[in-house]
This record gives C-alpha cells, sequence and structure tokens, in this order.
C-alpha cells in the first residue's frame, strides 16, 4: 500500500492547517502538489515566471515544508512556478533554499528540469519523431526558434528517477498533472490503473469533494484499487463526487493519455466505504508508445489598451458604430504615419456591456444597458508601435462626435495616462507530442543540498 | 421550451488545455438528463459556437446524469482573438437555448 497525501489542488490556492495536519498525522509515503497548468494563459511560460506572488507562494511552501519535515517522507512539486519552465524552477529552488536556511533544515533538493532546446526540437520534427495532437497548430523550424520557451510534461518515469536521487524535496519542472502522485505507486507495482485513475482525481485536492477549499486529500494505492479521503472536517467524497471528477478539464471523461500509454476509466466502479471515504477499482491502464506532450509559447506582437466609458445615452445606443468609426479613422493614419497596415497592427474595440465577452457568437441583444466600457485593444509589431497607435486614439476617444452638427462631447476616462501597455502578446504554439526511445532523454536531473541543521 | 439553464442544476465550460473547451451538463436527476439528451441536438450546439459539427466531441454520461461535449476552442486560448482565457463564460449560451 502507498499513501500520498495531496495538501491542495495547487501551490498558491491555500489550505486547511487542520486538514493538512490531519494528512500528515496519517503518515503518508509521500506529500505531492501541484505547482500550476498552462489554464491561466501562455504569458507564464512565455515569460518563464509564476502567476502566484513570490511572498503568498513561500508563506504555503514553508507550511509545506514544515509538514514534509515532520512526515519525514519526499515532498515533490509539479510544473513549479505556473509553467514549470527551467527559471520557474530554479525561482523555486531560491526559495526552498531561503526557507531551508530559514527552518534550520538540511535538505537534499532535486531539480528535475523539462525545458527543451529549440534546436533538438526542430531536429526531432525533421526526423519525424514529432506527431500533432487534435486541434494542433501548423509549425515548422521557424515557429520552434520563435519560441521563449519550450517544455516536455514530465510522466511517472521522470518522477521516479528523481525520487531515486534520495531527494526530501523535488523541484519538478513541467509535468503531467497526475505524474506526480502516480510516480510512487508505481514504482512499488501498485496497481498502474488505479495509481493513474487516482492520481487523476487527486490532483485538484479535494476539488473531488463536497468541500473543494478544504484542500487536502490523501489517497491509498495497492494492487486492486485505491481509497481516496478528504482530510478535511466536514469534506465528503462520495462516488458521484470521484467520478464526476473525470468531466474536469478533460475533452474525454474516460480516456486520459498520460506518457507511455492511457487510462481507460470505462470499467471503474466506486463504492462508498462510509460517509466520506470512496473505493475505486476496475481502471485500466493501457501501454502505447512512449511520448510526452510539449508545450511552447512564442511571442505574437505587443499590446497596448485604453478604457473609455460611455454613459451619454445616445453614445451607449451608438457605441458600436462610434467605436467602428474611430478604428476605422486611426487605422487609416496608422497606415499614413507608421507604414503599419491592417495585418502588422490591428485595433480592436471590444464593447463591455454589450458583446465583449463572446463577441461574434454573442446572441442577446436586450436593451440597452447603462453604460458601455469601451476597451480599445492594440496589437504592434513593438511595444513602441502599440503605444504609439494607442495615443492616437486617445483624441478621438475623448471627443469623437456621432455627427458634426453637434456641440464637441467629452467621454469618461478612468486613468491618467489613458494608455496601459500590456507588454509582449504570448501564444502557445505547440499541441504534439515528441517520441523519447529513454524517458529521461529530454530531461535533466540536479541534486543539491540546501540548508543547515 | 425551456431555457438549458433553468432545466439542469449547473452547466459550466472550462479549458482543457489551451486548444480545446469542454463544456459540462449536470443535469441533476434522471428525468432532466432523458429530457436533456433527448432534445439538445449536436448541430445546434455547434452552430452555436461556430465549431464544425465534425469536431464536436459528445458523452451523454447516464451513470452522471450529465451531457458532455468537448470542441476545439473557438479562439485558441490567449491569442488576440481569444476573450476569455479560462473558457469560463462559453457555458452561458447553452445556458439560453431553449429546447422542447
Amino acid at each position: 500500500m502507498t499513501r500520498i497525501l495531496v495538501p491542495s489542488g495547487a501551490l498558491g490556492l491555500g489550505f486547511d492547517r487542520t486538514a493538512l495536519a490531519r494528512g500528515v498525522a496519517g503518515r503518508p509515503d509521500l506529500i505531492a502538489i501541484d505547482g500550476g497548468s498552462t489554464d491561466s494563459g501562455p504569458s507564464y511560460l512565455g515569460r518563464g515566471a509564476s502567476k502566484y506572488s513570490r511572498a503568498a507562494t513561500r508563506a504555503e511552501w514553508r507550511e509545506l515544508m514544515m509538514a514534509r519535515a515532520e512526515a519525514g517522507v519526499p515532498l515533490v512539486i509539479g510544473t513549479a512556478g505556473t509553467c514549470g519552465a527551467d527559471a520557474a524552477v530554479d525561482w523555486l529552488y531560491d526559495i526552498t533554499a531561503e526557507l531551508a536556511d530559514e527552518l534550520g533544515q538540511r535538505l537534499r533538493v532535486t531539480r528535475l528540469y523539462s525545458g527543451q532546446n529549440p534546436t533538438e526540437i526542430a531536429e526531432a520534427l525533421s526526423q519525424g519523431r514529432l506527431a500533432a495532437l487534435p486541434g494542433a497548430p501548423a509549425i515548422d523550424a521557424e515557429t520552434l526558434h520563435a519560441c521563449t520557451n519550450i517544455v516536455a510534461l514530465a510522466g511517472a518515469e521522470q518522477i521516479a528517477a528523481a525520487l531515486a536521487t534520495g531527494a526530501d524535496i523535488i523541484i519538478a519542472g513541467r509535468t503531467t498533472d497526475t505524474a506526480i502522485i502516480a510516480a510512487l505507486p508505481l514504482m512499488r507495482g501498485d496497481n498502474p490503473g488505479a495509481a493513474w485513475h487516482g492520481a487523476k482525481v487527486g490532483e485538484c485536492g479535494a476539488l473531488a469533494t463536497t468541500n473543494p477549499a478544504s484542500g487536502s486529500i490523501q489517497i491509498d494505492f495497492d494492487k486492486t484499487g485505491f481509497t481516496l479521503a478528504p482530510m478535511g472536517m466536514g469534506a465528503c467524497a462520495t462516488p458521484y463526487t470521484v467520478s464526476a471528477h473525470m468531466l474536469y478539464e478533460n475533452t474525454d471523461p474516460f480516456i486520459l493519455f498520460e506518457p507511455g500509454g492511457y487510462l481507460d476509466v470505462r470499467g471503474a466502479r466506486y463504492r462508498a466505504l462510509d460517509q466520506a471515504r470512496v473505493r475505486v477499482e476496475g481502471s485500466l491502464w493501457v501501454p502505447g508508445p512512449y511520448t510526452v506532450k510539449l508545450e511552447g509559447a512564442r511571442i505574437a506582437g505587443h499590446q497596448c489598451v485604453s478604457l473609455t466609458l460611455l454613459r451619454d445615452r445616445r453614445y451607449v445606443a451608438n457605441a458600436r458604430a462610434w467605436a467602428e468609426d474611430i478604428a476605422a479613422r486611426v487605422g487609416a493614419t496608422v497606415q499614413q504615419r507608421l507604414g503599419l497596415g491592417p495585418a502588422e497592427a490591428t485595433i480592436e474595440m471590444r464593447l463591455i456591456g454589450i458583446d465583449a465577452t463572446l463577441g461574434p457568437i454573442e446572441r442577446r441583444a436586450e436593451t440597452l444597458p447603462v453604460e458601455v466600457g469601451v476597451l480599445a485593444v492594440v496589437t504592434a509589431p513593438t511595444e513602441a508601435a502599440a503605444t504609439e497607435i494607442a495615443k492616437m486614439l486617445n483624441p478621438l476617444l475623448l471627443h469623437h462626435a456621432l455627427s458634426q452638427d453637434e456641440p464637441m462631447p467629452t467621454f469618461a476616462f478612468p486613468f491618467s495616462p489613458a494608455e496601459m501597455p500590456r507588454g509582449p502578446l504570448y501564444e502557445f504554439c505547440l499541441h504534439h507530442v515528441l517520441a523519447l526511445d529513454d524517458p529521461m532523454a529530454a530531461f535533466r536531473l540536479l541534486t543539491d543540498e540546501v540548508g543547515h541543521g | 421550451m425551456a431555457d438549458l439553464g433553468s432545466i439542469a442544476a449547473k452547466i459550466r465550460s472550462k479549458n482543457a488545455g489551451p486548444f480545446w473547451l469542454t463544456i459540462d451538463i449536470f443535469c441533476g436527476d434522471s428525468a432532466a438528463f432523458s429530457r436533456i439528451s433527448a432534445g439538445l441536438d449536436s448541430a445546434r450546439v455547434a452552430a452555436l459556437y461556430g465549431a464544425d459539427p465534425a469536431t464536436l466531441r459528445r458523452f451523454d454520461i447516464a451513470d452522471l446524469n450529465v451531457v458532455k461535449f468537448s470542441l476545439p476552442r473557438p479562439a485558441i486560448q490567449g491569442t488576440r482573438a481569444d476573450r476569455d482565457m479560462h473558457g469560463a463564460a462559453w457555458a452561458c449560451l447553452l445556458e439560453e437555448l431553449a429546447i422542447a
């Protein structure tokens, strides 16, 4: 039997301390926590930066390092620093070293790097070792070289290699959400279908229970299945909450691809052991070729935005025509003065209060809102050009009249300056898998001793 | 006819990675599941999102009283054309769709 404690769905989300303490008292074999995902967008991978504040991350990581010391077992974080790029791994490593000194802990820390060299990935592309997944954009060597970061998603094999270094703490770059939980049960010969299925249910912490905010859960893996137990007081796992979790963020609720195969839960049976715990058996692991998924982000332009508020009833009623007229006029000026055509620089006017969320597929057109926010989004090849164009929009956004025979109107700007440079616009450009002969071929381990004690 | 949102217990949309969107209709009970499963036409759902019907995946899961759709994201997450980083608001279109 292998017992894994998952303190919460991700480092930075917070957890219930009592639930964590209860989990530690249950004598887990390993503590595993996820550090990120692509869910907040491509900027984090593009920059190799964390979404969460350093202070918040440090405070939560400190508590987990104390829990680890008490439990005397490895602590593993996957997809460190939101994106799992090498720089984000080092960022968390620095925090770990600081905390080890502060807490008087002497620790063996292993970093698992998932960052990829674009030249090697381009070589793999030319050798036919890259395969596109459904919905993937077209790529070539140029796409790969334009990426500011490319990462490969490590699976259980790479986490197992990191555990084999005898580390107290493993700071892993990009991994699948499940690998950090599934690795140890797999190493110990527990049922592989159960290892991956339990990991999938557990990777979001208590999200698969009736009290998602309680964070901590405990998963016991064995030869035939797994048992999920929430650690929060009053949190319950039920056959419904556990089986329904396979729906979450999955295109297919029964099949989950991982490096080296896939999980099939169509035959899984869910049984309530008591009010709070659920037993699952019958999940199947189907081995296949060894591939790892790649993620990459590149700069697709630079943006500058501004916000204007229309409160005048006539302008609210004619917001679309007004905004589009401004965009067209400034578009022409941009062509003349900056030599940038509509393919190189775009001006988008999103009408908050009308259809800014759904755009062309919005179906509701109702009585007029009280006000409309005009979010002007400029995208251009450089930040300087984007800011120039946003400044060209400024006089019209402030005073542009719907007709020539009316006194000059003025609209509400909430900020000075009105223009807000957003920096680079990143985009995900890889949705591919890379075939590997050796799972470690695309990953690197680095082990250090930190702190004193 | 009634809006799906008034029949189902909960409808949520979410990214399934940067390139796919997934929408879960939690019907609440088996009567609502039967009504939604029978009354909701996949072609209408595809049209709602401007998606190619051939790319739309559908799962009618009686055990969970859930109808699930997955489709390539209308705009790839985080690109200039994307307005909803987490794919959170697309569920609203289904909530407001009337079925028999």
